[in-house]
């Protein structure tokens, strides 16, 4: 076995040998990927312990070198994408979403609550009212696109100091009008958690228009969030109600969005 | 450290003497990274199936993609179509279209080389970051080390005498001619040096740029790339270019004595030849 030869022939019997274990190997490789599949299925030990320790890592690794005003960068008019993709719910068949597009939204109001000292509802021309913030930022999905658009909204931070944050307050809670996946128990409408490093950032607003223009429904009319710190899921889109929390584990599924509870990473940020 | 340490048995019957090619970290390095690169080449075409095309530039153009796995309808059925520049391939059965579970899907690669198998974005990223991570520290590690312990100027840096030897380095691997020898040859300096020094840290950089987390705190990184999908499709490319190494790798071990290959990346003792010269290869 350990004879060794200089012009390297390999002799019959090595080959056979050889053959024999690269057969083996690609066996047992077969047989590991299934077992692979169910170690880091959902809801496994594995995959929540010891998996989860890489994006644990990203968010540690991010949070050391994200100051709370570090910006996403800006982009010029002309970078602007022609065909930004819009992604997940598109037209939401709620009916009671159908029936505030039906009036172009003139009912909609945005209920702020929660742990806040002063719960308000704001109507369009309220947010539009406000102070507002226009961005041309790059919109990274978690699939692996981009796209870049113009975005104008009123700063979150604005909203929250309105209604005035309690202390023991610790995320900002974004349910949504639209159902991406049909459940029994609502759990499949969309919502979204952000904490208040990313919900006070200068570019998280509530964006009511896109490239100069009103919010069109693909892209989540009337009220959608930009975090242009972090990836697409955390932006929710057709948002209805603004609810300060203390923690997010009682909410749906429990792990802080829709996206969240279908086994992505509460911190978006790669 | 490695290729420089003493003779460490005498020669046995048969004219051959072993030597400690490799020191413990390098081989422990070794294996780390060929779990991480396979666990990371396998969760990464998942994450690549859940938009399977190419984009250059900040943002994706979404018609004109500089590479692309497709199903389409044709007149005999779906089929799996390659595009890369202009050239369009059939791939049918392997990209763009392939069978899982006895159904036959549109995936950019097919589910026997995806981690998981079946398509779940989600799951591939969590193994993906897992691995990454692990790569990136055992890495720095093997870097650092190497760095202090000169082992990358000793062993991979090739000499002047070496490079000149380059045409006769070629001559002898197209002959299948390899000595057995305590270092590396110069080509082996060479792709081993560019794959420890070039290629792995650029793949994570380039990982490191398609994140928007990371672009907002070191700016220069997507200005480097130029632009996230550009760094998306080199991330691509460069894998695609560690896949090539290993299996230049695999059969060069094979075909130069795997069994004296194999044992001094395991227990760190090779078999030389004292009457090969030194420096012959």
């Amino acid at each position: 076995m350990l004879t060794e030869r200089k012009r390297v022939p390999i002799r019959p019997s090595r080959r056979g040998l050889l053959t024999g274990i690269a057969a083996t190997a690609g066996a047992i490789v077969l047989a590991g990927c299934d077992r692979l599949d169910t170690l880091a299925q959902q809801g496994s030990w594995f995959r929540d312990n010891v998996l989860h320790l890489g994006e644990d890592f990203n968010r540690t690794v991010q949070r050391f070198f994200l100051k709370p005003d570090t910006l996403a960068r800006e982009f010029g008019e002309a970078d602007i994408s022609k065909d930004f993709k819009a992604n997940g719910t598109t037209d939401p068949d709620d009916p009671a979403y159908r029936a505030l597009a039906a009036n172009d939204f003139a009912d909609w109001r945005l209920e702020v609550g929660g742990l806040v000292e002063r719960p308000m509802t704001f109507s369009l021309a309220d947010l539009r009212a406000m102070p507002s913030r226009t961005q041309v930022t790059r919109h990274d999905c978690v699939e692996g696109w981009s796209c870049i658009g113009k975005w104008t909204g009123v700063p979150l931070a604005l909203v929250l100091e309105k209604v005035g944050v309690k202390p023991e307050g610790r995320y900002v809670l974004f349910t949504c009008a639209d159902t991406l996946e049909q459940t029994l128990d609502d759990t499949g409408r969309y919502y979204e958690t952000l904490g208040f490093e990313d919900a006070y950032h200068p570019q998280t607003i509530l964006a009511y228009a896109m490239n100069g223009e009103k919010l069109t429904i693909p892209h989540g009319a009337p009220l959608r969030v930009r975090v242009e710190r972090q990836l697409g899921y955390k932006m929710a889109k057709y948002v209805m109600k603004i609810d300060v929390i203390a923690d997010y584990s009682g909410i749906s599924r429990g792990s802080g969005g829709f996206w969240e509870d279908r086994g992505y990473d509460w911190y978006a940020g790669i | 450290m490695s290729a420089t340490s003493s003779i460490a048995s005498p020669p046995p019957a048969g004219g051959r003497a072993f030597v400690r090619r490799h020191t413990l970290l390098v081989r422990i390095t070794h294996w780390i990274n060929v779990v991480c690169i396979l666990f990371l080449l396998m969760s990464g075409l998942q994450i690549f199936n859940a938009t399977p095309a190419l984009y250059l530039g900040q943002k994706a153009d979404f018609a004109h993609p500089v590479a692309s796995l497709a199903a389409e309808n044709s007149p005999v059925g779906p089929v799996g179509v390659t595009t890369i520049g202009g050239v369009r391939l059939n791939t049918t059965g392997v990209l763009g279209l392939s069978t899982y579970g006895g159904q036959v899907a549109a995936r950019g690669f097919p589910a026997w080389i995806t981690l998981p198998s079946y398509q779940d974005l989600a799951t591939g990223r969590r193994w993906h970051f897992f691995f990454a991570w692990l790569f990136v520290i055992n890495g720095a590690v093997y870097l650092i080390v190497g760095v202090a312990n000169r082992h990358l100027w000793r062993d991979l840096v090739p000499s002047r005498a070496d490079l000149r030897g380059v045409g006769r380095s070629v001559v002898h691997h197209i002959q299948l001619r390899f000595d057995h020898v305590r270092e590396y040859n110069v080509l082996q300096k060479l792709a081993y040096l560019v794959i420890v020094v070039v290629v792995l840290p650029l793949i994570v950089l380039a990982g490191m740029t398609m994140s928007p987390g990371l672009d907002s705190a070191f700016p220069w990184l997507v200005h480097a790339f130029g632009g996230r999908q550009t760094a998306r499709t080199i991330h691509f490319i460069v894998a695609s270019t560690i896949v090539l190494f290993v299996i230049v790798h695999l059969v060069m071990v094979l075909i130069s004595g795997v069994w004296n290959n194999l044992r001094s990346m395991i227990t760190g003792r090779y078999a030389i030849e004292p009457e090969a010269e030194p420096h012959a290869d």
